[in-house]
């Protein structure tokens, strides 16, 4: 996985709550067996229309956050199905950072393991950051410092956010976590042995 | 004596393997149920990383959300569906993974066929590429919806990492009226705590409401926790789990039973254990529920009628509600009774189970579809067909103007061909109502097996009570 550092880009408003993963990438995009090439559906319905010709009023196709590595978003994002396509289309189109005040858990989950970082504000912070992106296209977040800063009439401004140690070091790392967990293979044994021998029938069950 | 705790923390507790210095588990997965949309990218990362699969003994698959519900036995005609089902077929042949295929009478969709099988079982750690994985909750068993790099964790390690979830529990007291089901309940519990009131809790479901569903009722309740915001939902292990798992295929044998169910119903909470949220719902203030919008949580009783956004006093809220109602093509103020349907599905991991479909035969019994509507029923799998066949449930629906279905997630999902065309509108068993969830521009009201029958006769929503 690539790691995360530091990120410098515009920064795409998308004021909507409840945001499920199906708008994020709908279910025709769902039959692929590969983890790319998903980024051009990435919110495919709000994005083009039944002829599948861009909606120039979407925020994503408008010239401005055309690059954009930051998307800014209403609260419990990524809520519904647990499809990872959500991230991986998010992370295929090239945004590395999402900003919200609250967020699904699995699709939280999933974002750390494909190199997403999805920041947690409170909702006057959102808010803010939400109008800021609208005029401002010089944000940065600094994983390292915790930080999101952002130039808005002419005037710096920074608002730090907290995440979890283990999920920061994860992304900063590029950990593979399967890895880690292998590590940790002499426990999973012992966990099987003394398991087997207290619910001996959990290890005898086949289909009949 | 150690102080009472709850059915989750007794499992969470089994299931330690080590806790890492983070705050963080690992946490031992007794069952992992595949299937072919969240599957191919995790066996590509083991052939990647030259791994293999840890418990192929531990794993059961199927091919569910892809496959046709009609014409079967032509085969899958897309040639990307096609693809995706060749790629679990041919990873569970390398890997030693049982696999009911698509023309196996026991296939169907996952979460039916776990329990059905007697894969599922109380106390055990359940997971799958899937957020209702928190069906398997009703049996006491401890599941939840995982990411395809999760199901590759878990194929290659049978474990997780996984931190605490909170305890909520969700009282329903009080007996059910008659024609209220399990899908009004947790319906209502949904708009009571709203679609993130459950994130980061696992939910028990207790009270006599509950208590007196059968398990297919139970499932369809913990089925929809995860529309809540909740990883999981659980229900303490009672007499009628021991009974319905007995002599299904997985089952401990005959000889071992006795033993293993005094140990399953030891599992269940403690009495005076404590709950970090306790919600309280009367069960006799339900009554049957339909949904107006494009939420799980925006949820009217059928006798009321669509809300205004005017008196909605939080703006964001109302601008959902805006967006919502136009995407829906509602007035505000429309008596739910007044709203005419297209289609009927009656099916998904929610509502495709035989009590179900027991349900719409009362219902449509000797009554047509309305001539405007056109009406599917999908079985939850190839066993419910077979035993709503054996009951002569087909014949009435078939007679009532339904179509009948081969087993899949069809239209919940509309993976397959099974979908709504745009401003079409449905009633539908299934748990979504997410804006094209059903298909593009496609208008879902969410209710239950009966609501949907009734609606399906009259034409348009219709209080199941009054048929």
């Amino acid at each position: 996985m690539e790691k995360f550092i530091k990120i410098k880009s515009n920064a795409i408003p998308l004021p909507m709550v409840n945001i499920d993963t199906d708008m994020i990438i709908p279910k025709q995009f769902l039959k692929t067996i590969k983890r790319t090439g998903l980024g051009k559906n990435l919110f495919y319905e709000l994005r083009y229309d039944e002829n599948d010709k861009k909606i120039s009023s979407f925020v994503l196709n408008q010239d401005q956050y055309k690059d954009s590595q930051i998307l800014i978003t209403g609260k419990n994002f990524g809520c519904g199905s647990s499809r990872e396509h959500a991230p991986w289309s998010i992370a295929d189109y090239g945004i590395k950072c999402i900003i919200a005040s609250s967020y699904a858990d699995i699709f939280y989950n999933n974002c750390f393991k494909n190199g997403i970082l999805p920041i947690i504000l409170g909702e006057e912070q959102v808010q803010e950051v939400l109008e800021a992106a609208e005029k401002s296209l010089n944000f940065e977040v600094d994983l390292e410092k915790q930080r999101v800063s952002y130039i808005i009439n002419n005037e710096v401004k920074e608002v730090e956010f907290d995440i979890d140690p283990a999920k920061k070091a994860c992304l900063i790392e590029g950990i593979d976590d399967i890895g880690l967990t292998l590590n940790k293979v002499s426990h999973i044994s012992e966990f099987e042995d003394k398991q087997k021998s207290m619910n001996p029938w959990l290890y005898s069950q086949k289909l009949k | 004596m150690s102080s009472p705790i709850t059915l989750y923390d007794k499992i969470w507790n089994d299931h330690i393997v080590t806790n890492n210095d983070d705050g963080t588990s690992i946490i031992y997965i007794d069952r992992h149920l595949v299937h072919e949309v969240t599957s191919p990218q995790a066996f590509e990362g083991l052939k990647i990383s030259g791994r293999s699969v840890r418990r192929p003994d531990f794993t059961l698959a199927t091919a569910d959300h892809n496959i046709p519900t009609l014409d079967r036995d032509k085969g899958i005609t897309d040639p990307e569906s096609k693809l995706q089902v060749e790629t679990l077929e041919q990873n569970c042949a390398d890997h030693g993974i049982t696999y009911l295929s698509m023309n196996d009478n026991r296939q169907g969709i996952v979460h039916i066929i776990g329990p059905e099988q007697g894969f599922t079982q109380p106390g055990m750690t359940i997971v799958c590429g899937d957020s209702h994985t928190s069906t398997h909750g009703a049996f006491g068993a401890l599941a939840w919806g995982i990411g395809t790099s999760e199901v590759e964790h878990v194929l290659a390690t049978q474990t997780l990492i996984q931190s605490k979830a909170k305890n909520m529990r969700i009282d329903i007291q009080g007996d059910l009226p008659i024609g209220v089901s399990a899908k009004d309940i947790v319906l209502k519990a949904i708009q009571t705590i709203g679609t993130a009131g459950g994130t980061g809790y696992v939910i028990e479901y207790t009270g006599d409401a509950i208590k007196s569903l059968s398990m297919e009722g139970r499932m369809t309740v913990c089925n929809m926790s995860i529309e809540a915001g909740a990883r999981a939902g659980l229900i303490s292990p009672d007499n009628k789990t021991i009974e319905y798992i007995k002599g299904r295929p997985f089952a401990p044998s005959a000889e071992e039973y006795e033993k293993v169910a005094q140990y399953w119903m030891s599992l269940a909470s403690d009495e005076g254990a404590k709950y970090d949220k306790t919600i309280s719902i009367n069960a006799k203030d339900i009554i049957p529920q339909v949904t107006w919008g494009t939420s799980p949580e925006d949820v009217v009783s059928i006798d009321g009628s669509v809300p205004n956004p005017k008196d909605e006093a939080d703006v964001e809220k109302r601008k959902s509600m805006m967006r919502a109602l136009e995407y829906m093509g509602l007035e505000p103020s429309t008596q739910m009774k007044d709203i005419k349907v297209d289609t009927v599905f009656i099916g998904s991991c929610t509502n495709g189970r035989i009590e179900d479909l027991r349900a719409v035969s009362k219902i449509a019994n000797g009554k047509k579809v309305a001539s405007h509507v056109n009406a599917i029923i999908v079985p939850g799998s190839g066993l419910v067909k077979k035993q709503a066949e054996e009951e002569g449930l087909d014949k009435i629906f078939i007679e009532s103007g339904f179509e009948w279905r081969d087993p899949g997630c069809s239209m919940c999902l509309a993976m397959n061909a099974d979908k709504l065309q745009p401003k079409e509108r449905c009633a539908s068993t299934s748990n979504r109502n997410f804006e094209g969830r059903q298909g593009r521009g496609g208008r879902t009201h969410l209710m239950s097996p009966a609501m949907a029958a009734a609606a399906a006769i009259s034409g348009k929503l219709s209080d199941c009570r009054d048929l």
